[in-house]
């Protein structure tokens, strides 16, 4: 008995060994060198990042990239420093300056250990707020797209907006602990914020109980329930209109009006650059939605929200994937320009941008000032590039299957 | 066709519309007031910040500037607040300064990325293919400012011939061919420059399109009948992937005016980017929102350009 269900099971077993979906993926990813080369790349860089975060930071760093020592300018990489000059503590903990010094005698080494979390974290957080924005508006655009704006979503819209604007300043007020007075007035704005929400959803649902069923509406109802235009039309005319803006023109000006921070050129970074991402995903839910498993999962009753995040949300993010891969590649390149046009993170933090610029006035003297910064940004950008594409050759089966 | 224009030409008017309005908002909302640009400045007293804002009507509520501004620009009489120059008149002048770059740069872009994306599509998997691909992945991801640098280290060291600038300062009363050659030596790298991430880029795009058409199956009906590869290529094959690239003339218009800055910066060139960059440096509001302005007209318009070059190319488009 126990013999015969074997070979029946055996029988049934696919002929071709089976392969986790990771399994496969990374058959096919290791066959593109170029792109495995990438990736072997974009992990000793996020460890080096990573490592380098922890030997800058904090107020005596092993290595320390805003030591100035004057007697030590300019020295070429891997020379040793001139102990007769420089006081025991300010020696570089490797013994020598591994990539030289710049023209206030600064640890060149210490410097690119610094801008190269810098570098990461723009990176990273800026294609994660525009990965964010995209596949909501993508998300909202493919799935709910034949649904109409009309009149009274707008004074709706206006309220949510306000409960929202209050909501955060009363969590604001409440965790920034300035006083009982002030974390009272945070409450009663969050309360606020939570009522206005709550009247919102009265008021609408008030309205569409309203126009249920009935044959003819009263003049006012049909007044508030004209329609303007569908949610589709109205995201694609906001990227539209985004897509108008010529990005890094935007970006400067926007980043040299606000304040010099790392932050604000993240979230302008990701706030300029979303619209790529809306599209993949806009594009993809369209076609999604109109499938037979969209379909049968309505069909049980599943909620929207389950239905967009379990069960087409997997189905669309391969091309998402790749776009953030590249995304990552073009806003380290952006944080760079910006450094190097002088609107990057302010003077004593060093990124890779804004140690080539500082190096170009000796291009002739200490070439190395430009060059190292310069392929270090090089090879990191174009490791993200191949990395990326190597994910699309994979992740997409049309190609996959030409390649062979 | 006829509704198809006029409906397009209303949608991109609205567009339009609403990027003035956001970009003048993003302008005024920000910190800060071009009235306070040099604080420390001794010859500042209130006084003249006061007259500062009346006479660019900065004490007037954001839709009565916004009106003024949009009318003075259309009636031309808008002036940069720096020099009390006209706007336009300067950015015309500007704009000639950068014409021969942008010239230069998208012949180079268009004359070689064609025979090299073509070349690595038939030739796919070829160690040409493969230089190709790597190159095209190198020239995206170098930076244009440390390029710059390489480039000018490499040509002043090598050729020995100054390239900062537009012309050599002085040069008044050489022969017409020294100032000829001069000339063409500071517009060589700059637009050199300015050409290798279009190249990469669109280098890249030939070669997949090519290989999309080389996939069907009229191309290989053409190869079964034995016509010789090469018509099979070219003739059958070429024709039909160029198709999408008719479309790209509209869209090469916008990178008239945008994607500079750094280049020119770099190389002391008097253009269009540079001057965006001056005004968003000294907050001179007339000079960066006319330029914006202008971009997004450019945009609208190549959008709309390759549109009707679309149904003009390919008689199954309708729109």
């Amino acid at each position: 008995m126990k013999a015969e269900e074997r070979s029946f099971s055996d029988l049934n077993e696919p002929l071709a060994p089976r392969r986790t979906r990771l399994e496969e993926f990374w058959r096919l990813f290791r066959k593109n060198r170029l792109a495995t080369a990438g990736m072997v790349i974009f992990v000793v860089f996020f460890l080096t990042a990573l490592v380098g975060l922890f030997l800058t930071y904090g107020r005596d760093p092993v290595f320390d990239p805003a030591r100035v020592r004057l007697t030590e300018k300019l020295r070429p990489p891997l020379s040793k420093p001139r102990y007769q000059m420089v006081p025991p503590d300010q020696v570089p903990p490797l013994g020598i300056y591994l990539f030289g010094t710049d023209n206030l005698g600064r640890d060149v080494f210490a410097r690119m250990l610094q801008g190269a979390w810098v570098s990461l974290t723009v990176g990273f957080v800026a294609v994660g707020i525009s990965i964010l924005v995209g596949i909501i508006m993508g998300g909202i655009a493919g799935y709910f797209g034949h649904e109409q704006i009309r009149f009274y979503h707008l004074p709706l819209a206006c309220i949510v907006v306000a409960g929202t604007v209050s909501l955060g300043a009363g969590f604001f007020l409440v965790f920034s602990f300035k006083g009982s007075s002030s974390v009272l007035t945070g409450f009663a704005l969050a309360g606020l914020g939570l009522f206005l929400f709550g009247t919102a959803r009265r008021a609408n649902s008030f309205l569409v109980r309203k126009a249920r069923g009935r044959a003819s509406l009263p003049l006012w109802l049909r007044l508030l329930r004209r329609e303007i235009t569908s949610v589709d039309a109205f995201i694609v005319r906001i990227v539209d209109i985004m897509l108008c803006f010529p990005s890094f023109f935007l970006i400067l000006t926007v980043v040299a009006l606000l304040p010099a921070s790392i932050y604000n050129i993240m979230i302008v970074i990701g706030l300029t650059s979303w619209m790529g991402t809306t599209r993949f995903v806009r594009a993809e839910f369209l076609s999604l939605r109109e499938q037979d498993f969209v379909t049968a999962a309505k069909a049980l009753a599943v909620s929207d929200l389950r239905i967009i995040f379990r069960h087409m949300m997997p189905n669309a993010i391969a091309p998402v994937l790749v776009s953030a891969t590249i995304g990552i590649a073009s806003a380290i390149l952006v944080e760079a320009a910006l450094s190097f046009l002088g609107f990057g993170v302010p003077p004593p933090d060093a990124t890779w941008g804004n140690i080539l610029s500082d190096g170009k006035r000796f291009i002739f003297d200490a070439p190395w000032l430009t060059f190292i910064p310069g392929f270090a940004i090089l090879i990191v950008v174009l490791a993200f590039n191949l990395f990326g594409e190597g994910l699309r050759d994979v992740l997409n089966p049309r190609l996959r299957e030409r390649h062979g | 066709m006829l509704s198809f224009i006029g409906r397009s030409v209303i949608q991109k008017s609205v567009t339009l519309f609403f990027v003035s309005v956001i970009s003048f908002l993003i302008i005024h909302l920000a910190p800060g007031e071009p009235s306070q640009v040099d604080p420390l400045n001794p010859k500042f007293t209130p006084e003249m910040v006061e007259r500062f804002r009346k006479a660019f009507h900065l004490d007037q509520p954001l839709h009565v500037q916004y009106l003024l501004f949009y009318k003075d620009l259309f009636t031309g009489k808008s002036v940069s607040w720096k020099n009390n120059q006209p706007v336009l008149k300067e950015i015309w002048q500007r704009f000639l300064n950068s014409l021969p770059l942008f010239i230069v740069g998208t012949l180079l872009t268009w004359t070689l990325s064609f025979p090299i994306g073509i070349r690595s599509a038939i030739l796919r998997g070829s160690a040409f293919d493969r230089t190709a691909t790597f190159f095209s992945y190198l020239l995206i991801s170098i930076p244009g400012f440390f390029f710059a640098y390489v480039l000018i280290i490499f040509v002043v060291s090598w050729f020995n011939v100054p390239v900062i600038g537009m012309e050599t300062f002085g040069l008044g009363e050489a022969s017409a061919l020294r100032w000829f050659m001069d000339r063409i030596w500071h517009l060589l790298l700059p637009s050199v420059l300015g050409a290798t991430g279009g190249i990469a880029v669109l280098s890249r795009y030939v070669r997949s399109q090519m290989l999309e058409v080389e996939g069907q199956d009229y191309v290989r009906t053409a190869r079964a009948k034995g016509l010789p590869p090469d018509q099979v290529h070219y003739k059958h094959a070429l024709r039909n992937a160029l198709l999408p690239f008719v479309t790209m003339f509209g869209l090469i218009l916008p990178g008239l005016i945008g994607g500079s800055v750094i280049i020119e910066t770099i190389f002391s060139w008097p253009g269009l980017g540079r001057m965006a960059y001056e005004a968003i440096l000294a907050r001179n509001y007339p000079v960066i929102l006319t330029i914006n302005f202008i971009s997004a007209v450019l945009v609208l318009g190549g959008t709309f350009i390759s549109d009707l070059l679309y149904m003009v190319v390919d008689p199954r488009i309708r729109l």
